[in-house]
């Protein structure tokens, strides 16, 4: 497929990698944090990190829309389907998040609850459409990239008019992660997660433009590189960090131009300001509250906001104790940190959000790394 | 790719063969033969042919850089 293919061939990025090996200094280490978890299954489903010198060290971030999604909003959604008898619709990696109870949406369906797995916010508004006499909830989850679809269809179900419609909103936003992250005392005070910059996201992106990263650049004087999903993006984009690193240098800078610009889709920003405005805090999964992190629906649109329609209230809950899902999404951890990685702990049975959506870190590792753990005997 | 307009802000793509609707209310400056990104059933952006050229053409320098190094070397 054009623009796919040319952006994965292996010979090129052989050939990135040596470049990286020549450019990286040996007397230095270089850990960079890919924020997306795109990229983080980029990294792993192309062996990308075997390309890597041994001292530029990846470091998965926390942008992956169902790894941070805290058990308590899951528990919303089956509340919702299971004691109000609406039919929830949700995007598919959502169903299997983990919640209270041993109960994931998957599981609240096989115990009666009406709930659907759906495209895009637009087949929540034909589910509405086509079921007049029911309550229909759309579970909204991600970043800046699903947010604009959701106020989409909430614009829309005003316009028809469309009164069984709300939005149970879970959207949250990138820059405020990345903020939060940086403030951590496992990066300032501690040093534990040494971050030297940062693989900034596609598809984020593409809406926000690189505008919003700048501040991290001054303030923090981290280089940020937006970089596209495909194998050659990430490399290239990696060799351009530690250029910044080399050079001291921290700039913003985009390997993505083909679809990224300064200023991003600004008629998609025009459409989620229209409908969202900022909550004073929001609790991810592994970074805990985090303030003006994410949205809600504005007053005017009260009557699509399933929190108010269903004066619905959050509890939040602990994640299961010996699941390093927090740690991870942090940076602190890695997925062969935990001990319950691919033994109790499995795509097929997942404890924690980082197994459930193939962007999570563990569930890339389990599909693309795992057995490289494993020391290869050869017996005579 | 783009290969079809529909009514109401909708679209027709051909991804590898396989041919989606989709909606393209965030990008309705787009015409057949554009390259649209498509996320959650949504066009949210476009393909710029020309800085795709570029950035392809600085994997190559990269690429006969590191040969140039290698036989340096």
């Amino acid at each position: 497929m054009k623009y796919i293919d040319e952006f994965r061939d292996g010979d090129v990025a052989r050939k990135i990698g040596e470049r990286l090996r020549t450019e990286a200094d040996p007397a230095r280490q270089y850990s960079f944090m890919e924020f997306c978890g795109g990229h983080t299954h980029a990294i792993s489903r192309y062996g990308v990190r075997e390309l890597l010198p041994p001292n530029v060290r990846m470091i998965h971030g926390p942008g992956c829309p169902v790894c941070v999604l805290p058990i308590g909003r899951v528990d919303m959604a089956i509340k919702l389907a299971l004691e109000r008898g609406a039919i929830v619709c949700t995007y598919g990696d959502t169903m299997r998040v983990p919640a209270s109870d041993n109960l994931s949406l998957t599981r609240a369906k096989a115990r009666g609850g009406d709930i659907r797995m759906v495209y895009s916010a637009t087949d929540a508004l034909t589910v509405a459409r086509d079921n007049p006499g029911r309550e229909v909830v759309f579970f909204a989850i991600g970043f800046e990239t699903t947010t604009p679809p959701t106020a989409l269809a909430i614009l829309r179900a005003q316009r028809e008019g469309l009164a069984n419609f709300s939005v149970l909103c879970c959207h949250v936003l990138t820059p405020s992660a990345i903020t939060h992250i940086l403030e951590s005392p496992e990066v300032r005070r501690y040093g534990t997660v040494p971050i030297d910059g940062f693989v900034g996201p596609a598809h984020v992106s593409i809406v926000i433009g690189s505008g919003p990263y700048e501040h991290f650049a001054e303030e923090y004087r981290k280089p940020v590189v937006i970089a596209g999903f495909e194998p050659l993006d990430v490399m290239q984009a990696i060799l351009m960090l530690v250029r910044q690193v080399n050079e001291g240098r921290a700039h913003v800078e985009n390997e993505f131009s083909r679809a990224v610009d300064r200023d991003g889709n600004l008629g998609a920003q025009q459409k989620v300001s229209e409908v969202f405005e900022l909550r004073p805090t929001f609790e991810w999964r592994g970074l805990g509250e985090v303030p003006y992190s994410a949205l809600k629906i504005r007053p005017a649109f009260a009557q699509f906001d399933a929190e108010r329609r269903f004066g619905l209230g959050y509890t939040p809950v602990a994640d299961n104790k010996a699941c390093e899902c927090g740690a991870i999404l942090r940076g602190v951890k890695q997925p062969t940190d935990c001990k319950i990685f691919g033994t109790v702990c499995t795509p097929e049975n997942p404890v924690g959000s980082c197994m459930v959506s193939s962007e999570g870190a563990c569930a890339a590792h389990y599909a693309y790394g795992r057995f490289k753990d494993i020391p290869v005997k050869v017996s005579a | 790719m783009l290969v079809e307009l529909r009514a109401d802000e909708r679209a027709v793509v051909n991804l590898g063969g396989i041919r989606k609707d989709v909606s393209i209310e965030l990008v309705p400056e787009a015409q057949v033969g554009d390259y649209v990104i498509v996320h959650v059933g949504h066009a949210i952006g476009m393909i710029d042919p020309e800085e795709a050229e570029r950035t392809l053409a600085l994997f190559g320098e990269m690429a006969e850089a590191a040969a140039a190094a290698g036989a340096a070397a």
